[in-house]
């Protein structure tokens, strides 16, 4: 049973990847960069979907991770002028050890002592950026000099190619042991220690791996950007984002996250005409979607291929 | 003369944020929510009493009573459309509510911030003060208006202790905090005590907002810094303590002061935030948290 959905899954996500990867032959450059941005949205929301959704830890600073990973990149290729692939995968380390640094001692506190500790790092981490104005450009935002690229098309296959392989990773962990003992360690973490599972070891790796995928994302977006700002990669209002993209599309099934995300664009893209009740009518929608349907988009559909 | 300042600014700065975070913490420790349109509230109470006072021509005392009213419903509103309807749920697995609540509260200050901004803009408001005027203590000049925020701040807390502290219902909600099984069992419905402990915090953001709106003014991009900041004063306090966040207000607000008159008013908040984090590390429960 799992086996012939596993593979109907497979087959659904094969045609919605082959579509998505023709879109540039026949959309505007626009629509082309409002999809490229939401796939980058996309890693962000599926990552923190691990975090949450497997280990069972709320992560309020997803801005965090993103916001260093992001910078790091860009005041390194500001200053140094060092390739953007360097800069990239130096930013993706950086997250990955700043996420070690902040989950070591905030795994040691439970439940919203966790999410608090997260929240202060993106507020820390906010104040940092506006203090090193000189290094960080402050409020204004970090002029990047390079870009991985200033073709519209080839921007847009760069994000849906890393969106997949990331959403491929993300998904096959969470399906594997390890996401097993992470899923059992969130739900029930003292039980699954006294099965014999390293619990602190297993969720240190989970915010590792988030970390990882928060970083490389956030990193990828400014150099599609140019710029790197508070507003764009570190205010909680993106990390408030990146939760909602992921409860929206469902939580605890990674790809649902993606789905969020890209809704939650696309949907503020389409309401654009409404003026400034756009963010309105997505809130009142996406509450809608907790109150009434709380597994999400993917987690509606899961349910009913599980009945039948 | 500049330390009798710092101590008098301190203080109506301290009392004001000890205003707003209380409400918040006794939610929490009451309910186990925490409600993140906090800021939200305060803001749309701040704003109610302005377009009263400065669209309807009334007086401000009459304004101030319509944002403290408005706050009461706004509280009431996200008790039984957010956070009642997350909690009776049996889709939400247990153990996923408190995420849940977050996310729907959060959704909801959005919702509010939004309406705030589309019918009133994004512009600062001050409400006009209800005492004008300045005055000289210990040889500072004072606004009236500092002096007022400060007063009412501290007698509406006192008035609070009393409540929670000497009255049949306040023991009521006390109980509730400790052990809400208990209540129960002794033919207490939690849902009035819930109910209750709503509007006693609908009241005192609807206060908290209209003092804010008075002293600093508002608009609605303070809706998230003020949720951020009752969310850092109750961390640092102990969730659910009320005594320990009025400790931590103090101390937030009394950093906060000196930093901006000894160093710079743009490095305000660092100090506390550095603090909050040496807390979180060394003792994350808060000052007077339970685990």
């Amino acid at each position: 049973m799992a086996g012939i959905f596993a593979s109907r899954l497979f087959l659904i996500s094969l045609v919605v990847i082959a579509v998505a990867a023709t879109l540039p032959l026949y959309v505007s450059g626009y629509v082309l960069g409002l999809l490229t941005v939401a796939y980058y949205f996309g890693v962000f929301a599926m990552a923190w979907d691990l975090l949450f959704g497997f280990a069972g830890e709320v992560n309020f600073g997803p801005t965090f991770l993103i916001g260093v990973g992001a910078y790091t990149a860009g005041i390194l290729n500001n200053l140094y002028g060092w390739s953007v692939y360097i800069c990239i995968v130096l930013g993706a380390l950086a997250s990955v050890v700043a996420g070690f640094v902040l989950a070591l001692p905030a795994l040691r506190v439970r439940g919203p002592y966790f999410g608090l500790t997260t929240l202060v790092a993106v507020l820390m981490l906010q104040n940092f950026v506006v203090v090193f104005a000189g290094l960080t450009g402050g409020e204004i935002g970090l002029t990047i000099p390079d870009v991985i690229t200033i073709d519209a098309n080839a921007n847009y296959w760069i994000a849906l190619g890393f969106m997949t392989i990331s959403a491929a990773i993300l998904y096959g962990l969470s399906q594997s042991p390890l996401g097993l003992v992470l899923q059992a360690s969130g739900q029930d973490s003292v039980q699954a220690g006294a099965l014999g599972f390293n619990i602190v070891k297993h969720k240190l790796f989970a915010f590792v791996v988030s970390a990882f995928f928060s970083g490389l994302s956030g990193a990828m977006l400014v150099f599609y950007f140019g710029t790197a700002s508070v507003g764009t990669v570190v205010d909680v209002a993106v990390g408030v984002n990146v939760i909602v993209a992921a409860v929206l599309g469902g939580r605890r099934t990674v790809l649902g996250a993606a789905l969020g995300a890209i809704f939650l664009i696309v949907a503020g893209e389409f309401l654009r005409p409404t003026g400034e009740l756009a963010t309105f009518i997505v809130s009142f929608v996406a509450l809608l979607v907790v109150l009434f349907f709380p597994g999400g988009f993917l987690g509606a559909a899961l349910s009913r291929e599980a009945r039948q | 003369m500049l330390a009798f300042q710092i101590l008098i600014d301190g203080f109506a700065v301290s009392a004001l944020y000890a205003l707003g975070a209380t409400g918040f913490t006794l939610i929490f420790g009451v309910s186990g929510v925490l409600n993140l349109s906090h800021g939200a509230i305060m803001v749309l109470a701040a704003v109610a009493a302005w377009a009263a006072a400065s669209m309807l021509h009334i007086d401000t005392y009459a304004g101030a009573l319509i944002g403290i009213a408005v706050a009461l419903v706004a509280a009431f509103a996200t008790y039984f459309a957010v956070v009642q309807p997350i909690q009776k749920s049996r889709r939400i697995p247990n153990e996923e509510k408190e995420i849940f609540v977050l996310t729907g509260t959060l959704l909801w200050g959005i919702m509010i911030q939004e309406l705030i901004a589309y019918f009133f803009t994004n512009n600062a408001k001050t409400v006009l003060p209800i005492v004008e005027g300045v005055a000289d203590v210990l040889g500072v000049r004072t606004p009236r208006n500092e002096i007022f925020t400060a007063v009412v701040c501290c007698l509406v807390i006192a008035l609070l202790w009393i409540l929670v502290n000497r009255t049949r219902t306040g023991k009521a909600v006390l109980a509730a905090s400790m052990n809400p099984r208990g209540v129960t069992l002794l033919g207490l419905e939690l849902t009035n005590i819930y109910v209750v402990v709503w509007a006693i915090y609908g009241v005192l953001a609807g206060i908290a907002g209209v003092l804010l709106g008075m002293f600093l003014g508002v608009s609605s991009y303070s809706v998230g810094p003020l949720t951020a900041s009752a969310f850092s004063i109750v961390v640092l306090g102990g969730l659910g303590s009320v005594s320990g966040s009025l400790i931590a207000a103090f101390v937030v607000g009394y950093l906060e002061t000196i930093t901006a008159y000894l160093i710079s008013p743009a490095y305000r908040t660092i100090p506390a935030l550095l603090l909050l984090v040496v807390v979180m590390y060394v003792r994350p429960q808060g000052l007077l948290g339970r685990r």
